[in-house]
């Protein structure tokens, strides 16, 4: 009886181990069962670099280039913004921040990790949009700019932590070894730690922008949506995700715009897949 | 220039400016929050329906329908989760499935969350006809928060020493007795942690519910799990972008309400993990 009842929880320990496989297929089923049906109507060639989206008009223009380019440009500031600033602050909390100081910071960090994306938009929209505006005299501050500055605060809690892992299990003896050798703190850091710790570092940025490209709500709220290839960081733009929680709740079921919305949906999916498969396998090279 | 002493100095500066450069408007926006939106919270904008469109009165109704959303992702959840670290830390071998397993978390905890509101819209609310409700709602938060789960309850099995095991298994218990009795009591500060801080990510997240639950305005409480709710992350896109005029402090209220949420459960999470680290026998 005991038996019994061990083999029958013991198998669903392994259903339950199963699941997490079990639920990337289900998503990526789910999207590509509704997302594919829009290749009836448009080619998948004219589906992402089609350079307008009027998904209303009629007939309907169903060209996602403008929403990559707004997804590209937005990254890209968050990315120049949040990537030389989170490994600097990474560096300072693992080498030079005396140990108190160093547990405060990591909490602070781990606070802005915690603050919903919505109250980050929020606060975007009622403190740094109004000053992006009267800063570059524009005439709306809902730009490419904002929307980067805001993210970058969304990706450097995942930056600083994942790298601040990376120089922290670069072994002691380096930075002994540097130290015996007559370097300062700072050539161990530079000349030694940070290339020791590289890949974790690549990975550390890798998955900072991952989250980048799939936050949604802060986006969609300061960056203005005007799915128009941008021509520079001071104009409205829209991103990928945007347009899928902006247009999805008018969206008929089952309608050409729907599966589009899927579509989309499928491209943030591979993009998302990729990025972490890849920062994966740097975070393991570091392990080996 | 060549003076490594001094180019150390001026390094270590510029290192301690960015860490500035995160730390002071993290400060700023949580202080800015509290000022302007703690004059809005009183009894009755904690307890009131939303009045004349969600201008004044209370956010009752969004407080309500975010916890019944956050236990019904933490119901689903928190099973699977625990076996599922179960089998990562105690079952599997290091082999191609174990490898793949890993992989697929890492990917689900990755997927952006607006896309995690497309599946749910998929599967829960059109294919299996849950429509908008709290139950589809709460299935699609339960999956997107199942990898912080996961991840902290194996680190939390994991950390349990190998010697407890084999002391437990030559006393003649068998494998699922040395877990239940002996592994997981040892583990539970850390799933704790682990629920919690998956609570604080499904309460505060927006994109997975704009399609499979959120109400833009809905006046009473929901009645079943099959019932459309508001909810505070939701309200806040709302009456800061879709409704026009409204009165700044009830933004702002609605703001320090859900950062209060979110950031007490991410509180207590650290408490817990804090205390248990100091009280660690081994």
């Amino acid at each position: 009886m005991r038996k019994l009842k061990e083999f029958f929880i013991e198998k669903l320990i392994l259903i339950c181990g199963l699941a997490s496989i079990f639920f990337v297929v289900l998503i990526f089923l789910f999207l590509t069962k509704e997302g594919l049906s829009v290749f009836k109507s448009v080619t998948p060639g004219n589906f992402l670099f089609g350079k307008s989206w009027y998904p209303i008009s009629e007939p309907a223009h169903l060209g996602i280039l403008p929403l990559i380019f707004g997804s590209l440009l937005v990254t890209l500031g968050a990315a120049i913004i949040s990537i030389p600033i989170g490994v600097a602050c990474a560096v300072y909390i693992a080498e030079i921040a005396p140990l108190k100081i160093k547990e405060i910071l990591k909490a602070g960090i781990e606070l802005l990790a915690a603050i919903p994306s919505v109250v980050l938009g929020f606060i975007g929209m009622v403190t740094l949009v109004p000053w992006v505006k009267s800063t570059f005299h524009l005439p709306t501050g809902l730009t490419a700019l904002s929307g980067s500055i805001i993210l970058a605060f969304m990706a450097m809690p995942t930056i600083v932590s994942i790298a601040e892992d990376a120089l922290y299990s670069v072994p002691k003896s380096y930075k002994e070894g540097a130290f015996a050798l007559g370097a300062t703190h700072w050539q161990t850091i530079y000349r030694v730690l940070l290339p020791a710790a590289s890949s974790g570092i690549v990975a550390a940025v890798m998955l900072g922008i991952g989250r980048v490209i799939g936050e949604t709500m802060a986006v969609m709220m300061i960056t203005g949506n005007a799915a128009v290839i941008p021509q520079s960081i001071l104009v409205p733009v829209r991103t990928l995700t945007a347009t899928i929680a902006a247009e999805m709740g008018e969206a008929v079921v089952g309608s050409e715009h729907y599966f589009a919305l899927f579509a989309i949906g499928i491209v943030l999916f591979i993009m998302s897949f990729i990025i972490n498969v890849t920062a994966d396998l740097f975070l393991h090279k570091r392990n080996r | 220039m060549r003076n490594p002493q001094r180019s150390q100095k001026i390094a270590f500066f510029f290192l301690f400016l960015a860490t500035l450069l995160i730390v002071i408007p993290v400060g700023l926006i949580v202080v800015i929050i509290i000022q302007k939106g703690l004059p809005a919270i009183n009894w009755q904008f904690l307890s009131d329906i939303p009045r004349q469109g969600m201008r004044t009165g209370g956010i009752f109704p969004a407080i309500i329908g975010t916890l019944y959303l956050v236990m019904g992702a933490i119901i689903f959840a928190l099973p699977i989760g625990l076996l599922a670290a179960i089998y990562l830390s105690e079952y599997a071998k290091d082999n191609i499935i174990n490898r793949i397993i890993r992989l697929a978390i890492v990917n689900l905890s990755g997927v952006p969350s607006v896309v995690y509101g497309l599946f749910g819209l998929a599967l829960f609310v059109v294919f299996l006809k849950f429509g908008a409700s709290i139950l589809s709602g709460s299935l699609t938060l339960g999956i997107m928060i199942l990898p912080i789960i996961i991840t902290t309850s194996r680190e939390a099995l994991e950390s349990v020493p190998q010697s407890f095991r084999e002391v437990s298994l030559s006393l003649g218990a068998s494998k699922w007795q040395t877990i239940r009795h002996i592994v997981l009591p040892n583990a539970i500060p850390g799933v704790l942690t682990g629920t919690i801080l998956g609570l604080g990510r499904a309460a505060g997240e927006t994109a997975p519910i704009l399609f499979t639950v959120a109400a833009f305005y809905l006046p009473q409480l929901p009645k079943s799990i099959f019932d459309q709710a508001m909810a505070l992350p939701y309200h806040l896109y709302v009456i800061s972008t879709q409704v026009p005029n409204v009165d700044e402090k009830v933004r702002y209220g609605t703001a320090l309400v859900l950062l209060s949420l979110v950031l007490f459960m991410n509180l207590v999470a650290i408490i817990i993990r804090y205390n248990f680290r100091k009280k660690k026998k081994w």
